[in-house]
């Protein structure tokens, strides 16, 4: 068995690290995310479907190609849950012949769901094997978020260029290679203490941007055209709330309806309520901007921007609002940001702050 | 009191639950006028570019609403079930009314179908017969009234469907869309009647025995959750034999159908189909010659 996935951001590694583990498989991570992997995925998808679809039907493409013959689909809060059954569909129609494992409706958050799901896959499948590498997974993620969080604000700054990529990949690799959680806690604290001891030189006058939005393309950097490099070689403090752990792991729809009662009474789907309140909470930090990042047509992200635009009113804060899909072009959202930077800096300097 | 009912979106699924609800109640009901060029237009100025027609179509009906009563109906239908759920532009209509129009002063009437919150219909039509200072009892003998209108309305329109698919002339012709998108007067009627003018007979999709509908759609598309989507794929099974060909008709760029239609269209292999896709801009220019070819290789291939 040769299983493969679709990618997003760096969570292949803690994807790879716990399927390599309950399917005693091998694993087949489908190549970085380039323009062949869009364009193949695209070709095959239907016209006006969110990005997301196409890239992860390019993954799919380029794992069978390498000889996967087991793709899973993980699902998710809105369309996302029902990507699995097209895929597959599409996939059939094109003559390739390989399981399809379709975790969407699996409850992540409850252990029993969980097994009951890969107990069907792998027969052998203990439940210490299980058990083991849960909780080690789930750890790997929310260190990979707090890394990553510091390594996003700071990366424009670093007095030696390059530092905090060397580190994090180093981390990533180390990360993948423990046994169990104890190993990856001593990992961490190794790599943690590093990173936050990278040189910086901060200039004295910070540029604060907030990037808020549509799950995948926020977290997959080809499907935003790399936004936070860029925003870094601008010499902005990029922050995001949005990851893995604030969205799969603790998604509590109650307590964020009650942060942002003021704009919003119901859950308007998916991460909607989430973008809101992260603008907010940006805004009242003072933040110099916001980038608001979907795909095109993803409803509960356009619904959040009739939202965003009161919250823009309101708080006097400015936001770029960036739609992506495979046919966007990178001189388009360059030119954009840059007008954006210039925009900010002029706020920025006004303000005198 | 006069309630306004925006005529789009969910209006035309509860339409003799709402009307009748809200008569017995002693209010007045005040429907905006059918879909036109004028709501369009306002309903497209005061949304997001990349909303789908019918939410541009329903956000100008909101608008030619205010001012003209004392509350307007919004309500929010999020899901039925665990394996019921909604488009996510109806759970979030209420709250991008409110804050799209949060200038002008309006006040809403809203109702909340969730079933994580245990919000169901019964409940929530309660709570709104509150809101408006009614009394118990008389909230839930209009609700009574309402459901057996709604039962009898449903039952009318599958009977004249039924009728429809043994006596109607050949060719008949089954269109797949909407509530909303069939039955608004831009979007969905001209095709109706243009088929009817064609010589052919349009079967409606949306009105179908709904609980069948959604057991035969889990056999066909398991992971299908959206439960408008499941009632009209489980509609093409059902009806699937007594017609000779299927219209997917969608305003774009709706979001369930992107993928449901193109599941449809690769699973669906033993009927003739062909997909209609209604935008903003261009409404149903060139569509009249696609029909017209459609009706003409249906006509060709029955021979």
């Amino acid at each position: 068995m040769k299983i493969s996935f679709p990618r997003m951001g760096n969570y292949d590694v803690p994807f790879r690290y716990f399927f390599s583990r309950v399917f005693d498989a091998e694993i087949i991570t489908p190549p970085t995310i380039t323009k062949k992997t869009m364009e193949l995925g695209g070709m095959h998808s239907p016209d006006f479907v969110c990005a997301p679809f196409k890239f992860n039907l390019g993954n799919y493409l380029e794992a069978l190609e390498q000889g996967a013959d087991t793709l899973i689909q993980f699902g998710g809060l809105c369309r996302l849950g029902y990507y699995g059954e097209l895929h597959e569909q599409i996939l059939r129609d094109l003559g390739y012949e390989f399981d399809f494992i379709n975790l969407a409706g699996m409850r992540m958050r409850n252990p029993k769901s969980v097994w009951d799901k890969f107990k069907t896959y792998n027969e052998n499948l203990s439940l210490e094997t299980l058990a083991n590498a849960l909780p080690t997974t789930y750890a790997m993620v929310k260190q990979m978020d707090e890394l990553e969080k510091h390594i996003r604000k700071n990366i424009g700054f670093e007095t030696k260029r390059g530092e905090f990529d060397r580190l994090y990949k180093a981390y990533l690799s180390a990360a993948e290679n423990v046994n169990n959680k104890k190993e990856l806690k001593r990992v961490y604290h190794q790599y943690h203490k590093e990173i936050k001891n990278v040189k910086l030189t901060l200039p004295k006058n910070l540029l604060k941007v907030g990037i808020i939005g549509e799950f995948y393309t926020v977290m997959e950097p080809f499907a935003n055209h790399f936004l936070e490099k860029e925003l870094a070689k601008m010499q902005i403090y990029v922050t995001r709330n949005l990851n893995a752990s604030t969205t799969v792991f603790h998604h509590d729809i109650p307590k964020l309806l009650k942060r942002v009662q003021h704009y919003v009474k119901y859950d308007i789907g998916a991460t909607g309520v989430d973008t809101i309140n992260s603008a907010l909470s940006f805004a009242r930090r003072n933040y110099d901007g916001l980038i608001h990042v979907k795909s095109f047509g993803c409803m509960p992200e356009i619904d959040a921007m009739t939202i965003l635009q009161n919250i823009s009113h309101d708080c006097k804060i400015p936001i770029l609002y960036l739609t992506f899909d495979t046919q966007t072009s990178e001189t388009g959202i360059k030119t954009r940001l840059e007008a954006f930077h210039d925009m900010i800096l002029m706020r920025n300097n006004l303000d005198g702050r | 009191m006069t309630i306004g009912i925006p005529k789009a979106f969910l209006y035309y699924r509860y339409r003799w639950l709402w009307e009748t609800f809200f008569e017995e109640l002693g209010c007045t009901v005040l429907l905006s006028p059918d879909t036109n060029r004028q709501i369009i237009k306002t309903g497209a100025t005061h949304s997001i570019d990349e909303s789908c027609l019918s939410s541009k179509i329903y956000l100008g009906h909101v608008e030619w609403l205010i001012d003209k009563c004392d509350y307007i109906l919004v309500p929010r239908v999020a899901t039925y079930s665990r394996e019921q759920i909604v488009c996510s532009k109806l759970w979030s209509a209420y709250d991008v009314v409110q804050n799209t129009f949060r200038s002008r002063d309006i006040s809403i009437l809203d109702y909340n179908i969730d079933y994580k919150q245990n919000k169901n219909e019964f409940l929530a039509f309660l709570r709104m017969g509150r809101r408006l200072k009614k009394r118990r009892f008389s909230i839930l003998r209009a609700y009574f009234m309402a459901k057996q209108a709604e039962k009898m309305m449903n039952e009318r329109r599958l009977e004249e469907q039924n009728k429809l698919l043994t006596l109607g002339k050949a060719p008949k012709i089954l269109i797949v869309s909407h509530s909303y998108n069939i039955n608004d007067p831009y979007i969905g009627r001209p095709i109706v009647e243009r088929l009817s003018l064609l010589g052919a007979t349009p079967i409606i999709a949306e009105i179908v025995e709904r609980n069948t509908a959604v057991q035969r759609a889990r056999e066909i598309s398991p992971t299908l959750q959206w439960n408008y989507n499941q009632e009209l794929l489980g509609a093409i099974s059902l009806y699937k034999e007594q017609v000779d060909g299927i219209i997917l008709l969608t305003a774009f760029p709706c979001g369930p159908d992107s993928l449901v239609n193109e599941v449809i269209i690769r699973k669906i292999k033993d009927k003739p189909i062909i997909s209609l896709l209604v935008d903003e801009q261009e409404g149903l220019a060139g569509m009249e010659t696609r029909l017209e070819s459609f009706i003409d290789m249906i006509g060709g291939s029955s021979i």
